[in-house]
């Protein structure tokens, strides 16, 4: 375990310390320093200006020297600021993360219990209506984009309500919890019910054909010539295997979901690693992209280890090492 | 009254294909203590009827009796019919590494069995319980191995804990459905061997399913050949291996290696077995059968007694008594089967 731990800790940093490298690289490659010069030193600016701007950012020197810096600094602790408001992009991030942290995994949450619940009824009454529901609805969510799930829900919950004197959700942005438990719960129901739809139906579909596959294992005879109930059956014998395959992916969509979830958080107007991602990449802000790169790249890796230590736990003949 | 018996069972299954006729009237009997042997190739629907009886059978169409201790299984509530299922009927199947679970250790599948049917059980009873049974089927160090996973059990130690699983209620029937099939043939006999001890200390009775008629050879009382559905022949075991009528049966045993013999090669026989949506016409093994006649394509052989014991039938046209059947055999084959 100890050793699987340091083996996969030391492949995560080396896989963060390439996308870094790539993300510099891509910077340096197109005319990245020069338009953040531009666009600070403003429309009428000299040259000479720009060339001040471009100094002032060390964007001037050679794109190895200003990789070698971010280096030093990083190990550090400190990932530099960002270019338009000298921020430090630790700050950037620490505000960032946690609206991302808080859509993602209460979202997580409520779309793992929707989607394995009804992949499992799914697949216990395969053919009845029941798995016709399930299956149609999953499918209409499955193919509905964010943006459309999440304005028909403001519309519905928000406008349509709000014009009705009923002001209980808020229709946009997003309120830290430490300043109001209240309202950070109210802010993040839709956004949460919009993700959390959208993703469950993979879950659905992933549960059913596992539980489908499942069921028909010798085993599950076995179970049933105990003489089990047959709900035991079902949730003790079936379901535990039936898991592992959605415990691999949700790890897979947590982690990605960590980095940003750009369309949900420009959706209802959060503004989180996602959002800010989209708005530091318009404006060429390397430190901040770099940032939170870092941090997407790092939730992806955690999660695959997390998934890999979820496998051993699930199934006794995984060895970790 | 026999433990169980099974008269003139139906299944069938309804697939894309057509209705799949899986099993077609058969019916046998094992009484207390005894041992049935069902004998027949893949697909012949041995372990789809016994499947049936003890209700595993989903999304089937049945029709025919199952009493057990004078109770008809197959119209019973699945609430009765489990507290059969584990306590009065112990089940095992032919490959022990995927019948047990794999992700739960090999004790606490014991002893869920023990808490299925007798929840009062206290934790430490039940696994006491436990070790004890898999010290009865041959497991060594048993309070240590009872919390090993399956996977980290041989082949015939996973066979003999799932005998120590069946068992763990005292049933008194016993389904071993292809119990040897799996196992490497040294370990085969050993727990053959457990299954007959068990069956000698608790009068269990046995109903043992395999395609191999060695095994049957060794441990059964009473035969049933089956082939497509049907039965072919029945009867006592010897009837079965020396006073065999039916042409399956023969040809099953002409297909036998014999030991120490001198002989060239194996005689299978020709052909596949039928297809259980389209059967042929008549008797279900006649494209396959050396003595097959007119008769025998346009009609169904009944199941008639023989010149045997009173349980001796077969299911073919062939004359019944002894002396014509040979006769034909002599005149056809040319030689009986050694035995």
């Amino acid at each position: 375990m100890a050793r699987f731990l340091i083996r996969r800790s030391i492949l995560g940093l080396f896989v963060i310390w390439l996308v870094t490298l790539l993300v510099f690289i891509m910077f340096y490659m197109g005319s990245g320093p020069q338009d953040v010069a531009r666009r600070l030193a403003g429309k009428q600016a000299d040259p000479q200006t720009i060339a001040m701007v471009m100094h002032r950012l060390h964007l001037d020197e050679p794109s190895y020297k200003q990789y070698g810096r971010f280096l030093w600094s990083l190990l550090h602790g400190n990932l530099g600021f960002d270019f338009y408001h000298g921020q430090p992009v630790t700050t950037v991030l620490k505000e960032a993360f946690p609206i991302t942290l808080s859509l993602a995994l209460g979202a997580a949450v409520i779309w793992v219990v929707i989607g394995v619940l009804s992949g499992v009824l799914s697949a216990v009454r395969r053919g009845s209506i029941a798995d016709r529901v399930v299956t149609v609805l999953a499918l209409i969510f499955y193919s509905m984009p964010v943006f459309v799930l999440g304005l028909l829900l403001l519309f519905v919950f928000f406008y349509e309500l709000s014009i009705h004197g009923l002001h209980f959700l808020p229709g946009q942005g997003y309120t830290y919890f430490t300043a109001s438990p209240l309202q950070w719960f109210k802010g993040l129901i839709l956004p949460w019910i919009a993700l959390a739809l959208i993703s469950a139906a993979t879950y659905t579909r992933l549960t059913r054909g596992s539980m489908l596959e499942v069921m028909g294992e010798d085993y599950i005879r076995t179970a049933r010539s105990k003489g089990l109930v047959e709900r035991r059956v079902i949730y003790r014998h079936a379901l535990r295997s039936a898991l592992t395959p959605v415990v691999s992916q949700f790890g897979i969509d947590v982690g990605t979901l960590l980095g940003g979830a750009i369309l949900t958080e420009y959706t209802f107007g959060m503004p989180g690693l996602g959002w800010t991602a989209v708005h530091a990449i318009e404006e060429g802000d390397l430190p901040v992209i770099v940032g939170i790169v870092i941090v997407a790249t790092a939730a992806v890796v955690i999660a695959n280890i997390l998934v890999d230590i979820g496998y051993a736990v699930l199934d006794p003949r995984v060895r970790l090492h | 009254m026999a433990l169980l018996e099974v008269k003139d069972l139906y299944v069938s299954f309804s697939t894309m294909d057509g209705v799949v006729q899986a099993v077609r009237g058969v019916s046998f009997s094992v009484d207390r203590g005894q041992t049935l042997g069902i004998v027949g190739e893949s697909g012949s629907g041995k372990s789809v009827a016994t499947q049936t009886v003890t209700g595993l059978t989903r999304g089937a169409k049945i029709s025919g009796q199952a009493l057990f201790e004078g109770k008809d299984l197959l119209t019973m509530t699945q609430k009765e019919l489990r507290s059969v299922r584990g306590a009065k009927i112990g089940m095992i199947f032919q490959d022990p590494l995927s019948s047990l679970h794999p992700y739960y250790r090999i004790g606490w599948q014991i002893v869920e069995m023990i808490h299925a049917h007798e929840p009062g059980t206290p934790k430490a009873k039940a696994r006491a319980r436990a070790v004890d049974l898999l010290r009865l089927v041959g497991i060594p160090q048993p309070e240590r191995r009872i919390d090993d996973y399956p996977h980290q059990f041989s082949g015939g130690m996973r066979q003999r804990a799932m005998i120590a699983m069946a068992m763990s209620l005292n049933p008194v029937l016993l389904i071993a459905d292809e119990p040897t099939t799996a196992l490497d043939v040294t370990v085969q006999a050993q727990v053959l061997r457990v299954i007959e001890r068990l069956q000698t200390e608790f009068g269990t009775a046995v109903i043992l399913i395999t395609h191999d008629l060695g095994v049957i050879a060794e441990v059964a009382d009473d035969v049933v050949v089956m082939y497509a559905g049907a039965a072919m022949e029945s009867g006592a075991r010897d009837e079965i291996f020396y006073e065999y009528h039916h042409p399956y049966t023969e040809g099953l045993l002409r297909s036998l290696p014999a030991y120490g013999e001198e002989r060239e090669r194996l005689r299978p026989i020709p052909g596949q077995p039928p297809s259980l949506i389209r059967l042929p016409s008549g008797c279900p093994f006649h494209p396959r059968c050396p003595y097959v006649f007119d008769r025998c394509r346009s009609e169904t052989p009944p199941l008639d007694p023989t010149w045997g014991g009173p349980g001796h039938r077969s299911a073919c046209w062939l004359p019944h008594t002894k002396a014509e059947r040979e006769a034909v055999r002599d005149r056809v084959i040319g030689e009986a089967v050694p035995s």
